[in-house]
C-alpha cells in the first residue's frame, strides 16, 4: 500500500488523464444529480412540508388535488374514526400572478394553497388576503409586503411572510387560509368551484405510524382513500418518471466512471507487468499488487471527486438563482462520491485476473 | 558439518507445449555450500534460469527434491514459495529492475515491506548496507539519478536485505562494461564471503567465473561439473 501512494505522489503526471476524465464524470454526476434534486425539490416541496401522518383524496382523483373532492360527510367520518387525531382541509389552484414592479405580462407562477393546520416550517394560516410566501419567488422580483395579483380576475393577495422550499409543481406556494383560497379558486377557476366546507384533499395525523393511520382513514370512510406523506409525493405526476429518467442517466455516469477506471488500470497493470514479475519474485503477493491499485483507483476517484466538488459548489454560486433547478447538497455530493468509489473498486478489480498472471519467473532471464 | 545452503537432487523440469514435452531440466543434482559462490554456465535456453528458479522457489520441480537453508520446497504451494521468497533467498536481476520511484534506500526496505515488516531494524539494516556498497550518499537518488554500475550495487543490496542462505545473480554484469563488470563481480564475491552466503552466479561469460568457487556447466537442462 504504501508502495503504491509513493507512486502516486512521486509519479502523479502518470495519473493525471485519469484523475481529469474522472474529475469531469464526477461533476457531471454530481451537477445532473443536482439537477435532480433540484427539480424535485420544485415538485414536491409542499408535500414534504406536510408533518401529517396521510392525505386523504377523493376515489376518482389519481392523487390529483384538481381532481379531488372531499365533501364535509367524509370528513366527518374521518375525524370521529379511532386512530386519528388531528384533520386539516388542504387545498391548492396553480395561477399566475402579477408581481408590483413586474411587467403586466411577467407572471410569477404561483400555487395558492388553503391550509388550516400549521406545516413544517409553515405558521398558522394567516389572515384572510394574506399569504406566506415561498422564498422561490423572490427570484421573481417578490417582496415582503407586496400585493400580488392572481390569477386573470388579479385577486389580491398579500405577502405577509416567507417561507422556504415549498414551492408545488414548479411553482413558488403562497400559504393562505382557506377562505382566501375558495376565493382564488372561485375567481380565476369557476371549473373548479367548490362549496363551503369541501376541501381538496385532507390531512391526518394520528397516533400510530403513517401506515396505521392510513388504514385507520381507508377502514373509517368509503369513497376516499389515503396516502403516506412519501407515497403522496410519488404519485405527484412526474416526480417518478423525472427521478426514473435522471437515475437512468447517474446510472449509466457511473458505469461510464466504471469502465474509465477499469481501461485506465488495466493499461498501467500492463504496463508494470515486469515491476509486477520482479516484485513478486522478491516476496509480494497477489493481494498486495492488487491492493495497491485498488488503493491507486480509490485516491484518483478520491482527488478527482474532491475537485469536483469544489467545481459544482462553485457553479452553484455562479448559476443566477432561479434560472435553473439546480440544488447542490452535501448528501447528493457524497452518494455520487460513494458511488465513484464503489466504480473504482469495482473498475479496478478487472486488472485482478491480470495481476494474478503475472508471472514471477518473468523477472528471470530478461 | 553445517547445512548446505541448497541441495537439489535428481531435479526435473518438464514444460507441456501442447502434445509435446520440453525436458528443460534432466536429473539435475546440486549442492552448494554455505559461502559457496558457483557459477552456473551455460548458453541460451540450456536450462539455467530453470534451474535458478526452481532453486529460488519461483517455479516448482515437476520431479525430484529440492532443500534450501534446510527447508524442503519441492512440495510447497504458491503461498508457501512466497513466504520462503520472502525470507531464504535474494535475487539480482538481469536488467536490475529496481522500482523506478523509490529511491536507492527505499528499494532496499521494499523487501521489508513486502515481508517480515521489522521497522527500524530493517531501516538499520538498509542504512548498513548501502554503506558498505558505498552507497550512503546515494540513498536518496532515484534509480534514474543512478549510473549502471551504481544500480546494480542497489540491487545486491535489495537482494541481501532479508539475510538470505542463497542469492541467484541472473547475469549480473551483462548489461555492464568490462570494466564495471570486474568490480560488481569483486563486490558480489566480499559481500557473499563476508556475510558467509551462496551465491549462484548465471552467466555465459566465462571471464567472470574466476570470481566463483565452482564452475557448473549446463547444456540441454543436463548439469556437468568444470
Amino acid at each position: 500500500m504504501k508502495l503504491a501512494l509513493r507512486e502516486l505522489v512521486r509519479k502523479p503526471g502518470r495519473f493525471v488523464t485519469a484523475t481529469v476524465i474522472l474529475t469531469l464524470i464526477a461533476v457531471l454526476l454530481m451537477f445532473l444529480g443536482g439537477l435532480l434534486d433540484g427539480l424535485l425539490r420544485l415538485s414536491t416541496g409542499a408535500l414534504r412540508a406536510q408533518t401529517a401522518d396521510a392525505i386523504v383524496y377523493s376515489d376518482a382523483s389519481q392523487s390529483s388535488f384538481l381532481r379531488s373532492r372531499i365533501e364535509p360527510d367524509d370528513r366527518a367520518a374521518i375525524e370521529s374514526a379511532d386512530g386519528v387525531d388531528e384533520v386539516g382541509g388542504l387545498g391548492v389552484v396553480l395561477l399566475g400572478a402579477r408581481v408590483p414592479g413586474n411587467g403586466p405580462r411577467d407572471l410569477a407562477n404561483v400555487a395558492v394553497w388553503g391550509y388550516e393546520l400549521p406545516k413544517s416550517g409553515i405558521p398558522a394560516p394567516p389572515a384572510p388576503g394574506e399569504a406566506y410566501a415561498d422564498e422561490l419567488l423572490q427570484a421573481d422580483g417578490v417582496e415582503l409586503g407586496d400585493e400580488l395579483l392572481v390569477g386573470p380576475a388579479r385577486t389580491p393577495i398579500t405577502v405577509t411572510g416567507w417561507v422556504s422550499d415549498t414551492a408545488y409543481n414548479g411553482s413558488g406556494g403562497l400559504w393562505t387560509d382557506l377562505g382566501t383560497w375558495r376565493e382564488v379558486l372561485s375567481q380565476n377557476r369557476p371549473d373548479a368551484v367548490l362549496a363551503d366546507g369541501v376541501v381538496q384533499a385532507l390531512v391526518v395525523s394520528g397516533p400510530g405510524d403513517p401506515a396505521d393511520v392510513v388504514a385507520a382513514v381507508d377502514a373509517a370512510n368509503d369513497g376516499t382513500y389515503a396516502l403516506t406523506i412519501d407515497d403522496a409525493i410519488n404519485e405527484i405526476p412526474g416526480v417518478e418518471e423525472q427521478s426514473a429518467t435522471f437515475n437512468q442517466i447517474l446510472g449509466v455516469t457511473v458505469v461510464i466512471a466504471l469502465v474509465v477506471i477499469a481501461l485506465f488500470f488495466a493499461l498501467l497493470t500492463v504496463e508494470r507487468t515486469a515491476l509486477y514479475g520482479v516484485l513478486k519474485a522478491i516476496g509480494a503477493r497477489s493481494r498486495t499488487i492488487f491492493g495497491g491499485l485498488v488503493v491507486q483507483a480509490t485516491a484518483v476517484t478520491l482527488v478527482a471527486s474532491a475537485v469536483a466538488a469544489v467545481l459544482v459548489v462553485v457553479l452553484d454560486l455562479l448559476i443566477p438563482p432561479g434560472s435553473i433547478p439546480l440544488f447542490v447538497s452535501p448528501s447528493r455530493i457524497v452518494l455520487s462520491v460513494v458511488l465513484l468509489l464503489i466504480a473504482a473498486v469495482i473498475g479496478s478489480a478487472f486488472s485482478l485476473r491480470r495481476v494474478l498472471r503475472v508471472d514471477p519467473a518473468s523477472a528471470l532471464g530478461n | 558439518m553445517s547445512t548446505p545452503a541448497l541441495q537439489m537432487s535428481d531435479v526435473r523440469k518438464i514444460y507441456s507445449m501442447g502434445d509435446n514435452e520440453v525436458v528443460a531440466l534432466d536429473h539435475a543434482t546440486l549442492t552448494v555450500g554455505t559461502d559457496e559462490i558457483v557459477a552456473l554456465v551455460g548458453p541460451s535456453g540450456s536450462g539455467k534460469t530453470t534451474l535458478c528458479s526452481i532453486a529460488g522457489g519461483i517455479l516448482s520441480a515437476t520431479e525430484g527434491s529440492v532443500v534450501v537453508g534446510g527447508e524442503a520446497i519441492s512440495d510447497y504451494g504458491d503461498k508457501e514459495l512466497t513466504t520462503f521468497r520472502q525470507n531464504k533467498v535474494g535475487f539480482v536481476f538481469q536488467s536490475v529492475n529496481l522500482v523506478p520511484f523509490l529511491n536507492a534506500r527505499e528499494n532496499l526496505l521494499v523487501v521489508d515491506e513486502l515481508g517480515r515488516r521489522q521497522g527500524k531494524p530493517a531501516r538499520d539494516r538498509a542504512d548498513r548496507l548501502l554503506d558498505e556498497l558505498g552507497l550512503a550518499d546515494r540513498a536518496k537518488n532515484l534509480p534514474s539519478q543512478l549510473s549502471g554500475g551504481q544500480k546494480q550495487r542497489v540491487a545486491i543490496g535489495r537482494s541481501l536485505m532479508n539475510e538470505p542462505e542463497l542469492v541467484l545473480f541472473d547475469e549480473p554484469t551483462s548489461s555492464l562494461d568490462t570494466e564495471l563488470g570486474q568490480q560488481v563481480m569483486e563486490l558480489i564475491r566480499s559481500e557473499m564471503k563476508s556475510r558467509g552466503t551462496a551465491a549462484i552466479v548465471v552467466t555465459h561469460d566465462d571471464r567472470i567465473t574466476e570470481y566463483c568457487d565452482r564452475t557448473v556447466r549446463i547444456t540441454d537442462g543436463v548439469l556437468g561439473d568444470d
